[in-house]
């Protein structure tokens, strides 16, 4: 089967990994699930518990939302003979990041009614809502629904958000763009009726479920995110997606002549298991613009067939190109497509962060990019966000963007609306983060406890404390000011891509974690591990020591990531 | 009763009836076999004697009696002095009617004392009486409790309607007394008592002796009504025994040995260690409700599920610290009262209720600080208000007056053990008992209101120890026969005794299906023993579980919903057997689960209301609709 083009899904029983291998309990789920139905609508009338059943937590993701937990309060609700406090995460399918005035207005009532009155800014450019009691799953899709938002394959072995450079200048790019985004979404999305059934009262499917042409009847092994990234500002880290396009411009920056495709991208790994690694994508050839829904489609069969069904730790498509081989994967895409790609085309990636404060764009209008703290937005003590955010919503008259560091691009502001739009700003303390250290300003940092399950340490809440060691650090050593990428994860999933920053910490237990080390600023390299499991003093000190023989040692313009290689404090060969 | 009647002696019944006989009493309680003998006495009045000296003596029961007073002759005892023959119509008889106890405890004291006057007398527990037996009764004593919102005990639930009906018979040859048991700090003080004295004089009967309301602290007034009413039966007997001859009352036969009830009093408490002290509901909860473990060597011999626990609770420092502060005076006086000797601060902290607020306090206090508050003992909205939200101290700083210790102590009421439906089998829990407590003033909305017993149970801490007792509750107990299905209706801390009811079921292997209908604010915070009732359905030890969580939704939703959307398995279940337990507050969920049971029955039943109602009335005198409300 290796060598046939495959217009159609191959039967399931085809796509187990081996003879020997029996496929997980989540393709045994799926396989099972009526196109992602389940016994979702039993779970959810349930009225003795605020879970659902242990199978529809797997399929709930496909429709945008995990079952969670307040791990806080877990140990104090068992005593209290209480079922754990669960409630449910709603991630948006929103390609590219963008909503209207209207949309964000209703996101942020959503979060009011029925999250915990906070919106989060997901590093791949959607909004998450936390909290949501399993009673009020339905009527918050629902409510997202009226205002042409939902949150199909937002999570699961699908395709997920699209992401998109967000592009504050260069108007006319983004907006092409953000179009391409949303079409590869759409053409990647799944077929099934279920979400509309389940949470829209659609009309009930009889009978067997519907075709998947794309995916076939189990889906992906694994999840599988795509991303366009708009050179030389690499804010998408498009080496971290399984499926990535990095335009490639005329020369004067102003039109798409076609992209780059990359794959094979990826950063979960596992603490203690060789057999999972993060990975950089590697760039196969360039295509033209018409070319992409056909490349897209096949890249994604092709993983479908190949990817690991038998261990899920081992599923990504990166995985599958590092066993096979790249000129394999090349193979096997050129003949499926039935043409070859032409050579990569030249580009260069200068940041990976995005552009702070006013930008005025190439079609006049102006576009405020705004530091959202690990992008939560809620109203704080002298930080109402949300409700700032709701005040300038009602009268924006552009748009909202979510870019992929967690940030917020007020866009299209006409020059007439930009003092008005200031002073809102102003008025509630949203611009006060730019003017923090550059440190603070480029961290990221995922969820994690209390309501993340697989976080093993805090992340988010540990951000901010994180962030003034570091800057003590800098201060110390006469470096303020310093630009430095610091990302921090609760595990090593790498929700937060830290694989790809200067500094990372990957949780591994409450107050301990990996240090990572390494990262090159435009996300192209991969940082290593520096130091195993150990505490904040013990961070602390390592930092310390090498900050201030970069203090000492630099060379000009010369990035702490870089320097670390230079002088070998890290060395090839090390520990991915 | 065990042993059925020893029938010895020349007998006038051939002996393979004699066989019959013996049989046929084997079994029966004490009340059945007097009632028998009624039985008895009446088929012989309507039957031709062979025997002389039965046809004038033995007509039976009151047919006899009155023909006996109207001649004004000495009644005969009749020559054969055999248990079965000799035990004529029960001529006075006193009906028990009360949850805790107290009413059947000053009953046997009465009876054992009406019996010692050679006077046939029998006692009954309202259960066990058929209310159309009243028309036969001639000399009645009833001892009746009043619960929750005016409402009798649950046993006395089917005399109390009946007398209500137009079923219910002219009484004109009756004279009686109500003792009437009851807490002021109710609203509708001894309510029950009243409207029971008030309908039986509607239909004729002669009140022998005013009635007595007495309040918790009962045994004052409730033995000076026992004395009058021995006294009046004296007065009867000797009427009509001028000679001293026989009595006009039939003999009484010798009474039957107690049986050996072991039993914890709130007088002689036991020493209990606590095993733990939980919150159980979620942090969002209105209202704060602890579960409790209990234990000492030997406890599990001395409850079954469905009875209660008292636990003897001290008042907080800080309640005896307002009193005293109120009253200017000090706690280290001592102070005899009632034949006991302690320091005041003892009387406060031990014996004395600090919490709750009823009528006599309040006119005590207005006597001592001399102001009238005759208005507002008639206001019954501020006296709601009043009680709700304040304690002791604050009525007593609220009329300042000089106080000796005496005085204050005479005017405190004894204080009122608060007991709790106890929460598990000693099957499945051995020597301990688990108990689902309330905490009282944890609601905000009542935050001035802090319940002195359940507060006193949040201070304890586990490995401390508490003194406790057992209130027993023989009339709501899970089904002898394990194989009858179960349902039932226990929202908030009315769910303690089915927790109990399940362990014991389980225990027993009983293959009967058990349904619960749980209530409470909402899911997340107020589920109480939520994984426990989860585990349970997973291992099939429980088969359905219906709630109602009334906060969760714009509507509010109470268990007597799920009871009407569950109507038809319901009815099912009921028309199949079933027992419907029904445990918690009295005032409004009985009531509104009560009208609910009636609407399921009536609409998936095919029946009319009067139809619906008597077939629930039938399934009360089943014995198969049991309440412990509150």
């Amino acid at each position: 089967m290796s060598t046939e083009v495959l217009d159609r899904p191959p039967p399931a029983t085809l796509l187990a990994k081996g003879p020997t291998q029996p496929e997980s309990a989540v393709e045994i789920i799926k396989k099972a699930s009526r196109g992602l139905r389940g016994t979702l609508v039993e779970s959810l009338a349930d009225p003795l518990t605020g879970a659902i059943r242990e199978s529809d937590t797997q399929l709930i993701k496909f429709h945008g939302s995990y079952m969670q937990d307040d791990r806080d309060i877990r140990a104090e609700r068992e005593h209290q003979k209480l079922e754990p406090a669960y409630s449910f995460m709603i991630r948006t399918r929103l390609p590219g990041g963008v909503v209207t005035p209207k949309q964000w207005l209703a996101l942020s009532k959503i979060a009011r009614t029925w999250g915990v009155g906070s919106l989060r800014l997901t590093t791949r450019q959607a909004f998450q809502l936390h909290g949501v009691i399993k009673k009020h799953v339905k009527q918050t899709m629902q409510a997202m629904n009226a205002v042409l938002i939902d949150s199909i394959s937002a999570c699961g072995d699908v395709n997920r958000n699209v992401m998109a450079s967000a592009n504050p200048v260069e108007s006319q790019l983004h907006a092409e763009v953000h179009e391409l985004a949303k079409k590869v979404s759409e053409h990647l999305k799944p077929r099934t009726r279920a979400y509309h059934e389940i949470w829209l009262d659609g009309e009930k499917l009889v009978g067997p479920a519907e075709d998947e042409p794309l995916y076939g009847p189990v889906y992906l092994p694994r999840k599988f995110k795509t991303g366009i990234v708009v050179p030389p500002h690499n804010d998408v880290d498009v080496f971290s997606q399984d499926l990535g396009f990095i335009a490639i411009l005329d020369e004067q920056n102003r039109a798409v002549l076609g992209f780059n495709l990359t794959v094979g991208g990826g950063l979960g790994a596992s603490h203690g298991e060789p057999n999972t690694f993060p990975r950089v994508a590697d760039v196969i050839g360039f295509l033209k613009p018409e070319q992409i829904f056909k490349v897209a489609e096949t890249v994604l069969m092709i993983q479908r067939d190949y990817g690991d069904r038998s261990d899920r730790k081992h599923a990504r498509l990166k995985y599958t190109i590092a066993d096979r081989g790249v000129d394999w994967f090349k193979r096997e895409l050129y003949q499926r497509l039935g043409f070859e790609l032409e050579p990569p085309r030249a580009f260069k990636f200068t940041t990976q962060g995005d552009r702070f404060g006013w930008l005025k764009g190439h079609d006049g209008n102006w576009h405020l990019t705004l530091r959202i703290e690990s992008g939560r937005v809620t109203d704080r003590p002298g930080a109402p966000f949300l409700t700032g955010l709701e005040k300038i919503a009602a009268v924006h008259k552009g748009d909202f963007r979510l870019t992929p560091n967690q940030n917020l691009i007020i866009a299209n502001v006409p020059p007439s609306e930009l003092m008005t739009i200031d002073r809102l700003v102003a008025d509630h303390g949203l611009a006060k983060s730019l003017n923090t250290s550059p440190v603070r300003r480029d961290a990221l940092a995922c969820v994690a406890l209390p309501t993340c399950a697989l976080a093993m340490a805090e992340s988010e809440r540990y951000l901010p404390a994180f962030v003034d060691r570091v800057d003590e650090l800098l201060v110390k050593h006469g470096l303020r000011d310093l630009p430095l990428t610091v990302r921090i994860t609760g595990c090593p999933n790498g929700c937060a891509r830290p694989y790809l920053a200067e500094i990372a910490l990957i949780g591994r237990a409450p107050g301990r974690y990996t240090l990572r080390l390494g990262g090159d600023a435009v996300g192209s390299r991969l940082n290593v591990i520096y130091r195993d499991n150990i505490d904040e003093p013990a961070i602390v000190t390592a930092l310390d020591e090498l900050i201030a023989r970069y203090a000492a040692e630099r060379q000009a313009d010369e990035r702490f990531g870089d320097f670390l290689w230079r002088v070998q404090v890290l060395a090839p060969g090390t520990r991915a | 009763m065990s042993g059925g009647v020893v029938i010895q002696g020349h007998f006038p019944i051939p002996e393979e009836r004699r066989d019959q006989l013996q049989q046929l009493t084997t079994e029966l309680s004490r009340e059945q076999l007097m009632w028998l003998s009624g039985y008895f006495a009446g088929a012989a009045a309507a039957a031709p004697s062979s025997i002389p000296a039965f046809q004038s003596n033995l007509l039976g029961g009151a047919q006899a009696r009155a023909q006996l007073q109207a001649a004004g002759a000495p009644a005969q005892v009749a020559p054969i002095a055999t248990a079965a023959a000799a035990v004529a119509a029960p001529s006075l008889t006193i009906i028990s009617a009360s949850h805790t106890g107290n009413g059947r405890k000053i009953s046997e004291k009465l009876l054992a004392a009406v019996q010692a006057l050679g006077v046939q007398a029998r006692m009954v527990k309202a259960g066990d009486y058929q209310p159309r037996e009243i028309a036969k009764e001639k000399l009645l004593y009833i001892v009746i409790s009043t619960h929750g919102d005016g409402d009798p005990p649950d046993e006395a639930r089917g005399l109390y309607e009946f007398l209500g009906t137009k079923r219910a018979p002219q009484l004109p040859d009756l004279q009686y007394s109500v003792l009437a048991l009851g807490d002021t700090s109710y609203p509708k003080f001894c309510e029950a008592g009243r409207i029971v004295d008030e309908r039986l004089a509607k239909l004729g009967a002669k009140r022998l002796l005013p009635r007595v309301d007495c309040d918790v602290d009962f045994e004052k007034l409730a033995q000076t009504w026992s004395d009058d009413a021995l006294a009046r039966v004296r007065e009867i007997k000797d009427k009509f025994t001028p000679a001293g001859g026989a009595a006009a009352f039939a003999a009484a036969p010798v009474a039957a040995a107690a049986p050996a009830v072991v039993e914890l009093r709130r007088e002689q408490p036991a020493t209990a260690e606590v095993l733990a002290n939980q919150r159980i509901v979620g942090r969002g909860a209105l209202r704060e409700v602890r579960h409790v473990e209990l234990a000492f060597p030997g406890l599990g011999n001395l409850y079954k599920p469905g009875d209660a626990l008292g636990i003897v609770h001290r008042n907080p420092d800080s309640a005896i610290d307002a009193v005293l502060k109120a009253t200017k005076l000090d706690g280290g006086v001592a102070v005899t009262q009632d034949g006991k000797t302690h320091t005041l601060l003892e009387w406060l902290r031990d014996e004395r209720e600090l919490t709750r607020i009823a009528r006599p306090l309040l006119v005590s206090v207005a006597k001592q600080a001399q102001v009238d508050i005759g208005e507002l003992l008639g206001n019954a909205d501020a006296m709601a208000k009043l009680t709700a939200s304040c304690q002791v101290s604050d009525v007593l700083a609220s009329y300042p007056a000089d106080w000796t210790p005496e005085a204050l102590v005479s005017a405190l009421r004894p204080v009122h053990g608060r007991v709790y439906s106890i929460a598990s089998s000693p099957a499945a829990v051995g020597d301990e008992a688990h108990l689902t407590v309330a905490i009282v003033g944890s609601d905000t909305d009542r935050k001035l209101l802090a319940g002195a017993a359940s507060n006193f149970v949040v201070n304890t801490a586990v490995d401390s120890n508490v003194q406790v007792w057992i209130e027993r509750n023989e009339r709501f107990r899970v089904p002898a026969d394990g194989a009858r299905d179960i349902v039932m209706v226990g929202p908030g801390t009315g769910v303690a005794p089915f927790r109990g009811f399940l362990q014991e079921r389980e225990a027993a292997g009983a293959t009967g299906r058990n349904w619960l209908f749980f209530g409470g604010r909402s899911l997340y915070h107020d589920f109480l023993y939520q994984l426990e009732w989860q585990q349970a359905l997973k291992r099939k030890a429980l088969h359905r579980v219906d709630v109602a969580f009334s906060r969760d939704q714009a509507e509010k939703i109470y268990v007597q919903h799920r009871i009407r959307q569950a109507g038809k398995d319901l009815f099912a279940w009921l028309s199949n057997g079933a027992y419907f337990y029904v445990c918690g507050d009295a005032s409004a969920m009985a009531p509104d689960v009560h009208a609910a049971l009636l609407d399921v029955v009536r609409e998936h039943g095919g029946m009319d209301a009067d139809d619906a109602q008597s077939w629930v009335a039938d399934l009360t005198a089943d014995g198969r609709y049991l309440r412990d409300v509150y």
